[in-house]
């Protein structure tokens, strides 16, 4: 007799399981004002990024195309995977001396991991990330960068 | 000719007259079937492309998602533009494969499925045959099917496509059983085993309004079976794509694949048809005994809407089912059948028969 | 006489054959490879092969300086990236004797927390999918966006964050970042009962999951199971409790530990380490001291000569770090002692006699990675 009434607890518990499950579903198909996915491509005008999103680094230019950057390759060396390659330039000063300044500031997209490292390291602020995310291309030599725009100089009151 | 949506039967009956009377008697019957076949492969086409649709549509409301958007409005035409795809495909040779029963078995699989609808009527006079055992008819053809499966398990040369037919085979030969017998229920109920009269019975009422809980738990049983039946989740076994990647249509790609994807869209269609025809009325409009008004209002609806709209809440359900359950394993579904629903069958024929021996059904 | 033929008689019940689950398969989450021996469903036994996602991070880190080995870490167990990385910033700062601020310490804690239910979500989203019920995917995987919504705000990535570093944070939190996620609990707290109602009461589930794949307490310490796995079989080894790091021992938290160890027992014991996970990060989270979000470092991290190791707590079991140091800034041996290639040895003792299905849901339910195996 006992093993009858578990058979039948069973399908009844069995059921009412699945009612629940099916409640879940049910509830969801009904509501379709809870659906987050978000409409990518159309999106794109309204879509803002956090302010601290890692897209990619980039070196920010003031409105005189100058930027921070001194060439010392600090950022070279802290780079765990050799995405950054400084090439430096010399130039002479009017005092009759020699400087190093930033030749181009190159910049491997494609290595790059997101640590941060250089970002940090950099002892002028030069380095920044940007917001912009979408790297997809068809040519992978189009992910090399220069991030120092061409003309351009470094802001004046940079003291090495 | 007096043509009307309501009724089929006098247009039926114009067009074999004007055949008839034009053409010598062979010749008649050839165009006929032609005809039919035509108007079958259409609706075919058709309904799978849609239900495919749907289905989508119906997990992605499920999933909190939106589901296909990209192709036309709503995503309507991502079906077709898939069915384009998979008939440009490639059809990958499979070098060990036994390539006779290789290419026979999505045939197998279609035409199992396309036999079934010849005798489904969708509205009144709408149904390309209608036996006098079409019950019996469509029980079989539909099980030819498991055929084809288990061919295109065994010439893939596959293993995980073997593992999955072997689960098919059992899983279809078991659940054949409480198909076969939820239907006896019903049978038992109407008296007749021919479609037309059986969707005829329920003028004044559906059977499974009709039979009192034996005819709902005959549904119920129904729907579970043929679900299995239909190798559909929770019962995919046959599947199984997180344990045998695609399980029996591993191998298969491009055109034949898609027959293996429409059959499966199109036996669900056909086991929704037969549930909405034997326990919800078919092409019968819903009536409430003596309102005559709303009755009337029912009537309006033409036939085939009724039997459209049923066949898809059924369709719906099962979709329901599908995006809520976890998979059974094999030697559960096996428990399932043979020690729950068909104990529970049998004691409902049982019942059913003494109800209606006592004439306690409306 | 009659002559005997002996013809050679197979019996074909013992007959075994094998297949490959992976590289490529849906059910492996990567590129695993088990060689399965099966008898019709049954599995005989099976053979992990790994090695597919091999990158030697170990031999990586030899060459790279402290603070650059926090990025690989990421890139192992990278569904608990955070707290790897914690584990080298926690060996580093124990080298160098530094004392990283409180703050920081409560940070880090939250972090982890948030990072362990962001780990358990997938898990519970994949373990539905192994399972056959597709739409956990989505329900979990929609919540899981949360949590790295909030990551991405303070800490502009998602997935790979390399946030720590030895000494503190990378970058201070966001000031909306306690008001997140507290509103993110609060959310949670309301849809785990969708997973509940979804799966974990599902009679299907359960009939599948319980007194399958059974490991016991003896077993789960010799093949060195940690993590809900281990505690699954009863095996106490919550680093969390025993060595504890961040603020731990401040805070009031349950070790739930199971007593079958089948694959429900390791089922619920996620699910019940993220109501756990989600009553740390409330005691924590209103409490978080000002200070400075990073202690201050040297330039160049040059670690004493010595041998050094610290574990802590990732959400697949115990993560191990182990370093030789000779004194330069670059460590001379690196060893990860990753949770999930201890837990996948015990998968060819669970797995054995049950059906090709329950090995997919024992898989599941150890729920490994297969980056963290290989390395
Ligand atoms: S973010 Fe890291 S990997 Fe990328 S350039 Fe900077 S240091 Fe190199
Ligand atoms: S970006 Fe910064 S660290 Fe790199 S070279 Fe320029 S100043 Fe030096």
């Amino acid at each position: 007799m006992n093993s009858i009434f578990e058979y039948f607890a069973d399908i009844f518990h069995t059921v009412k399981s699945l009612l629940t499950g099916m409640k879940v579903t049910g509830r969801y198909f009904f509501s379709p004002w809870e659906i987050v996915t978000q409409q990518y491509p159309e999106n794109r005008k309204t879509l803002k990024m956090y302010d601290r999103f890692k897209g990619e680094v980039i070196m920010p230019h003031n409105d005189h195309n100058e930027h921070r950057c001194t060439g010392c390759g600090i950022c070279e060396t802290a780079c765990p995977n050799g995405t950054i390659e400084i090439i430096q330039a010399k130039i002479d000063m009017p005092d009759g001396k020699k400087k190093r300044i930033i030749d181009r500031h190159i910049y491997h997209l494609g290595m790059c991991t997101f640590c941060g490292l250089c970002i940090k390291a950099c002892p002028s602020d030069a380095l920044a990330w940007g917001q912009e995310f979408e790297h997809a291309v068809f040519d992978r030599s189009k992910l090399n960068k220069t991030l120092n725009q061409p003309g351009s100089s470094i802001i004046k009151d940079i003291v090495e | 000719m007096n043509f009307s949506i309501y009724d089929f039967t006098s247009f039926n009956q114009w067009i074999d007259k004007f055949l008839n009377d034009n053409l010598p008697a062979f010749w008649a019957v050839a165009v006929e079937m032609v005809i039919i076949g035509v108007a079958i492969l259409l609706f075919y086409a058709l309904v799978g492309l849609f239900l495919v649709y749907a289905e989508r549509k119906v997990c992605a409301f499920m999933q909190n998602r939106v589901g296909p958007n990209r192709v036309g409005p709503y995503g309507f035409f991502q079906t077709i533009a898939d069915f384009i795809k998979l008939m440009l495909k490639e059809l990958i040779y499979i070098k060990n494969a036994d390539q006779l029963l290789f290419n026979l078995a999505p045939f197998i699989v279609i035409i199992a499925s396309f036999m079934a609808i010849a005798a489904i009527p969708f509205a009144k006079g709408l149904h390309a045959i209608d036996f006098d055992i079409g019950v019996l008819y469509v029980i079989a053809v539909s099980s030819l099917g498991v055929v084809g499966i288990l061919l295109a398990g065994w010439s893939s040369n596959n293993k995980y496509s073997l593992i999955g037919a072997m689960r098919s085979g059992a899983q279809i030969v078991s659940y054949e059983l409480s198909v076969g017998l939820s239907l006896i229920t019903i049978i038992i109920l109407a008296g007749t085993m021919q479609f037309s009269e059986i969707v005829e019975g329920q003028r004044d009422g559906w059977f499974i309004f009709k039979g009192h809980i034996p005819a709902f738990i005959a549904f119920i049983i129904f729907l579970i079976s043929s679900t299995a039946e239909t190798n559909r989740g929770p019962f995919d076994l046959a599947e199984a794509e997180s344990e045998l990647t695609a399980g029996f249509h591993t191998e298969y790609s491009g055109i034949k694949f898609a027959f293996f994807f429409l059959a499966e869209y199109m036996n669900m269609f056909i086991v929704a048809s037969i549930a909405a025809t034997v326990f919800l009325g078919g092409w019968m409009p819903f009536h409430v005994g003596s309102w005559a008004g709303f009755n009337h209002v029912m009537d309006f609806i033409p036939p085939f809407v009724w039997y459209i709209g049923k066949t898809f809440f059924v369709i719906w359900v099962m979709m329901w089912f599908k995006w809520t359950f976890p998979r059974l394993r094999i030697d559960q579904l096996l428990t399932l059948e043979w020690k729950y629903l068909l104990p529970i069958n049998l004691v409902n024929i049982l019942i059913m028969a003494f109800i209606v021996l006592m004439g306690w059904h409306f | 006489m009659k002559e005997v033929i002996n013809l050679p008689v197979k019996n074909v019940e013992e007959e075994e054959y094998h297949i490959n689950m992976g590289p490529q398969h849906p059910s492996t989450h990567g590129v695993l490879r088990l060689v399965v021996s099966l008898q019709g469903e049954i599995v005989k036994s099976l053979k992990p092969h790994c090695g597919y996602i091999h990158r030697g991070i170990e031999k990586m880190c030899e060459k790279d300086t402290y603070p650059q080995i926090i990025h690989l870490t990421d890139r192992m167990d990278y569904l608990s990236a955070h707290i790897n990385n914690h584990a080298v910033c926690l060996l580093v700062e124990k080298a160098l004797e530094v004392e990283v601020p409180e703050r920081v310490k409560y940070i880090r804690t939250i972090i982890d927390e948030l990072n362990r239910i962001a780990s358990h979500q997938l898990w519970w989203c994949s373990f539905g999918m192994d399972m056959g019920g597709l739409t956990c995917y989505f329900y979990g995987l929609r919540d899981r966006e949360k949590i790295l919504d909030i990551f991405e705000e303070s800490f502009g990535s998602r997935l790979l964050h390399s946030s720590y570093t030895p000494g503190g944070l990378m970058m201070d939190i966001h000031p909306d970042f306690q008001k997140n996620v507290k509103a993110f609990i609060k959310y949670f707290r309301k849809k785990i009962r969708d997973y509940d109602d979804l799966l974990t009461g599902n009679m299907i589930m359960q009939m599948r999951t319980k007194g399958v794949g059974l490991l016991s307490k003896e077993d789960a310490i010799s093949y060195g199971v940690t993590g809900p796995s281990g505690r699954a079989s009863g095996f106490s080894c919550d680093v969390r409790k025993h060595h504890p790091y961040g603020v731990y021992d401040k805070v009031d938290f349950r070790e739930i530990l199971g007593t079958k160890g089948d694959t429900f027992e390791r089922y619920m014991m996620r699910m019940n380490e993220m109501h756990e996970s989600m009553r740390i990060i409330e005691q924590l989270i209103d409490n978080i001291p000002a200070g400075d979000y990073s202690a201050k470092m040297k330039a160049v991290l040059k670690l004493p000569a010595g041998e050094y190791y610290q574990r802590v707590e990732a959400s697949r079991g115990e993560l191990g770090v182990y370093c030789i140091s000779d004194g330069n800034k670059t460590p001379y041996r690196m060893k990860f002692r990753s949770p999930n290639f201890s837990n996948l040895s015990a998968l060819d003792h669970i797995s054995r006699g049950v059906k090709i299905a329950d090995l997919v849901a024992i898989g599941g339910s150890l729920d490994y990675v297969i980056p963290d195996i290989d390395r």
